[in-house]
């Protein structure tokens, strides 16, 4: 029998070798016509990638990422190069400041003329250098109606011992620190120490009611009703509503988190040119329209919202009115004490 | 303990540890997408699976990734095992106890250690840092299995074969490979199981893409169900299933 | 045959760069600051927070994996064993062997689908009138993601040393008057210990050492040492904490293991090596992995 297992092994090294050595010798050909995207998990329709390499004949080397911290460690201690990323607000200021951003060349990018005025010159990007919107999308609840009786208006509900073992957090540290100070009455951008402190204290008491920090598993917890609340983004938000017809979106009175999502060009990209076709090709309308019924997500253009299916364009969760935006905060880059929320975030999880 | 006692308690065992790969299997011909409950029958997943470009090029990975270390790790571990048996007892001893260290330590210490030397020697993290990691953990197990059949070669052999007038080549051509070819292929299957079956080790050292089975499974179990994994699951099980009756039947065919 | 001594060349070199240098990295990281500066601060870090009571927390869970492990694996092991038919006993040890095959994340994964709260396990007890579990996502799915990963590796080389066993030793004790449990108690159990010591370190070392198994099943809420050794180098990025937290893994598993008689550990390396010949068709090798040593 063993005679049998190493033949099976040296046809199957042959056969790989083989394989891989002759796609090898074909990439080695295009080695120079390749774009190196590095996304969000779940944030993008495949199909739109395969077009691109259509269109364009750029090859599109794409891997994930779970959180904004994920991808700036990767990025930070290279060993990477990526040509295409997409972080959060926050995050490309944290980066631009320390020089990791390639500015675009807009006059590669026309199709950012898509892109309504109101998603540019962010706090985030004040010269409109570095990015280019991809979503946007706000922090909320989402809840089962027929687990929970009392009104979702705060973020209180989450420490409701009512709800022990039904309450799915995020496991990102800004996220659930936010939260907790957007619930003191502090900043979600909160740098005092202390301030810091009470909302560790906050999150350790709320940890025996978690059932679990998770980040992209939530929103099949909820469709399957296992959870009776669950922090989300309303991009996610949106799509588990859709499956399951008991769940509801709430943003706490508190005030909550506005994000976006932008691309960016690393600045040791070795591809600029191709990520700029990227960004220019993920601008144009009808293909943000495609990504956004795919996704979810909330897009930042008028002309590719109106392409997209009637339900989703007059979805509330996914683009509030005005009045619930205005009370939303954008994450900030928290400098240094970027290493106190991380401690923090250890000290919450680690009991 | 009678003999119904003893059946019951291996079934229950059994059952626990098929549990999950029944689970797999069944769900991965359920046509939902939703967990624990059963809609249709439908073979959506395993046309998903096909189409689905990121898992095959993870496949392709993982194979080509274990076929190169297996051969390398194959090669440089059996001459490194047939010097070692020549070496002085302390020497040997010594070189032993590092050769060790790999196969005690836990899998997420020599991940860490491989992270680090690349990022020191300045080493992109991708399809050629993944090979480098697994050539690193594999080779100590094809020395550990070389090195019994080597201890058992009487020492009289190659020097028989050097008295009739054989050259060094020769002897190890003729001689000592073909006394320690199981040892030789038995290293060179575990080679290739372990880095087949790795996670820490390709987790912490690749990049750019370069995913394989157990690192995309493991990024796309994060990302929430997906029952295309269901399918894949049950493709390498049923494959394994149908090498093992074959290997089975063809050796029952020699006897 | 002096001349075969050069052969090793590439091994050493590629031993001393993977293995020694690598290592040196880990400790020589452990040991400096951001700047490159010689410092402790790490260690005091460690031994100071909340991170240290994560390692006696996997400790705790760890041990509980390996204890429940040798509970359920010693008596099949014995089972086994003592049957009369080879064929059986073959059987018997395949049909353990044969999940191992399976992506092990993949069948870890598989336990989400079964413990969740709306899964199969829940599914089948509400048929029988009971009420729910809620298992997932808590220490306990994490110490059942470990028994169910290691068990085969607590059977296997017990199952391997009582095989071996003298079946003359047995018929011996029971001739001279020992009962069953006597001859188990006396004779089998403290003849099998090898092969249990075996078991335990390679139960062990996995269990105190995974994050793959709880981020799975843990949901997060469950951080053992190795999560905080992962989120060192993949969140927070600072690889200099993490390695001086593998460091302290390190030291704390080579002291656990000097505490296994080093001439029971040698019994078990002979008769575990004598399995891979013996078994190493059917086992897939990786079942073998700590137990092939030359000594």
């Amino acid at each position: 029998m063993k005679k049998y297992g190493l033949k099976i092994v040296v046809a199957i090294c042959l056969v790989a070798i083989l394989c891989v050595t002759s796609s090898c010798s074909d990439k080695a050909q295009n080695e120079k016509n390749i774009v190196n995207i590095y996304n969000w998990g779940e944030y993008i329709d495949k199909d739109l990638l395969t077009k691109f390499e259509e269109e364009t004949g750029v090859k599109v080397i794409y891997s994930n990422f779970n959180t904004n911290e994920d991808m700036y460690v990767k990025l930070k201690n290279g060993g990477s190069n990526y040509d295409v990323v997409v972080p959060s607000d926050y995050m490309i200021e944290k980066m631009s400041n320390e020089d990791m951003l390639r500015p675009i060349n807009w006059k590669n990018v026309p199709n950012l003329k898509y892109v309504d005025r109101e998603y540019l010159y962010h706090s985030y990007d004040p010269n409109q250098k570095y990015s280019a919107p991809f979503f946007w999308g706000t922090l909320g609840i989402v809840y089962n109606t027929t687990l929970v009786e009392d009104p979702v208006e705060s973020w209180e509900i989450l420490w409701n011992k009512k709800y022990e073992r039904q309450i799915v957090m995020l496991d990102s540290s800004r996220d659930s620190i936010g939260i907790a100070l957007a619930l003191l009455g502090y900043s979600m951008n909160a740098t005092d120490f202390d301030q810091l402190k009470e909302a560790e204290a906050l999150l350790k008491e709320q940890y025996p009611l978690v059932y679990a920090y998770l980040v992209d598993q939530t929103k099949d917890i909820m469709i399957n009703g296992e959870a009776a609340l669950a922090v989300m983004y309303s991009g996610d938000a949106v799509e588990a509503l859709s499956e399951n017809e008991d769940l509801a979106y709430a943003i706490p009175l508190e005030g909550s988190n506005l994000w976006f999502d932008a691309m960016v060009i690393p600045a040791n990209a070795q591809h600029p040119e191709n990520a700029e076709k990227f960004i220019n090709f993920m601008l144009a309308p009808e293909n943000a329209a495609q990504n956004a019924e795919f996704i979810w997500y909330s897009i930042p253009s008028t002309a590719a919202k109106e392409l997209l299916e009637e339900e989703l364009q007059n979805s509330e969760v996914a683009y509030p009115p005005k009045k619930v935006l205005e009370k939303l905060e954008v994450f900030r880059d928290p400098g240094d004490m970027v290493k106190i929320y991380d401690d923090i975030w250890q000290e919450v999880k680690n009991q | 303990m009678t003999k119904f006692w003893k059946r019951t308690y291996l079934t229950v065992i059994y059952a626990f540890l098929y549990a999950p790969i029944v689970v797999l299997i069944v769900f991965s011909f359920n046509e939902g997408k939703t967990r624990g409950s059963w809609d249709n029958f439908s073979l959506i997943w395993y046309q998903l699976l096909i189409e689905d470009a990121e898992i095959l090029s993870a496949v392709k990975n993982t194979f080509f990734v274990a076929a190169v270390s297996t051969v390398v790790s194959t090669i440089i571990g059996s001459l490194g095992a047939i010097g070692i048996s020549q070496y002085r007892k302390n020497l040997r001893n010594a070189l032993l106890a590092v050769n060790q260290i790999p196969v005690m330590n836990p899998d997420i210490v020599i991940a860490v250690g491989l992270m680090v030397l690349y990022r020191s020697l300045g080493l992109d993290f991708g399809r050629l840092s993944l090979i480098l990691s697994h050539i690193a953990f594999t080779v100590p197990y094809v020395v550990l299995s070389v090195l019994p059949k080597l201890k058992q070669m009487p020492q009289t052999l190659p020097e028989a074969a050097m008295d009739l007038g054989a050259t060094p080549a020769q002897i190890l051509w003729k001689v000592i490979i073909p006394y320690i070819k199981p040892g030789i292929f038995s290293g060179a299957l575990m080679a290739f199981t372990l880095s087949v079956d790795d996670f820490v080790v390709s987790f912490f050292t690749t990049g750019h893409g370069v995913e394989t089975i157990s690192t995309l499974v493991f990024s796309m179990a994060r990302r929430g169900i997906n029952p295309e994994i269901n399918a894949l699951s049950a493709l390498i099980f049923g494959t394994m299933l149908l090498l093992m009756l074959i290997m089975n039947l063809r050796t029952k065919s020699a006897e | 045959m002096k001349h075969f001594k050069n052969l090793s060349a590439p091994y050493v070199v590629w031993a001393l760069i993977f293995i020694v240098v690598s290592l040196f990295m880990v400790i020589f990281y452990a040991f400096t600051g951001e700047t490159g500066q010689f410092t402790t601060q790490h260690f005091v870090r460690f031994f100071s927070g909340s991170t240290l009571g994560t390692l006696f927390q996997s400790l705790k869970i760890a041990l509980i994996s390996t204890v429940i492990c040798l509970i359920i694996g010693y008596p099949l092991a014995y089972i086994i064993a003592m049957s009369t038919s080879g064929r059986y006993r073959a059987t018997a040890i395949m049909l353990i062997v044969i999940p191992m095959w399976m992506n092990f994340l993949l069948r870890t994964y598989a336990w989400v689908t079964i413990l969740s709260k709306n899964g199969i396990l829940n599914s089948l007890l509400r048929m029988v009138g009971l009420g729910p579990l809620d298992i997932l996502y808590t220490d306990w799915a994490v110490v059942l993601g470990m028994v169910y990963n290691f068990l085969p590796f607590m059977i296997l080389p017990i199952y391997t040393v009582l095989e071996k066993m003298d079946q003359g030793l047995i018929e011996a004790a029971a001739d001279l008057g020992c009962n069953k449990v006597l001859t188990f108690v006396k004779v089998i159990f403290p003849l099998s210990l090898p092969g249990v010591v075996s078991g335990v370190a390679m139960v062990f070392i996995p269990a105190i050492s995974t994050f793959e198994i709880t981020a799975l099943l843990g949901g997060n809420k469950t951080n053992l040492i190795g999560n905080v050794i992962e989120q060192q180098f993949t969140v927070t990025g600072d690889w200099h904490y993490g390695s001086a937290i593998s460091v302290v893994l390190m030291l704390f598993l080579l002291v656990s293991l000097f505490f296994t008689d080093r001439e029971e550990r040698d019994k078990v390396h002979a008769s575990a090596s004598d399995m891979v010949d013996t078994h190493q068709d059917v086992a897939f090798p990786e079942t073998n992995q700590q137990e092939v040593h030359y000594d």
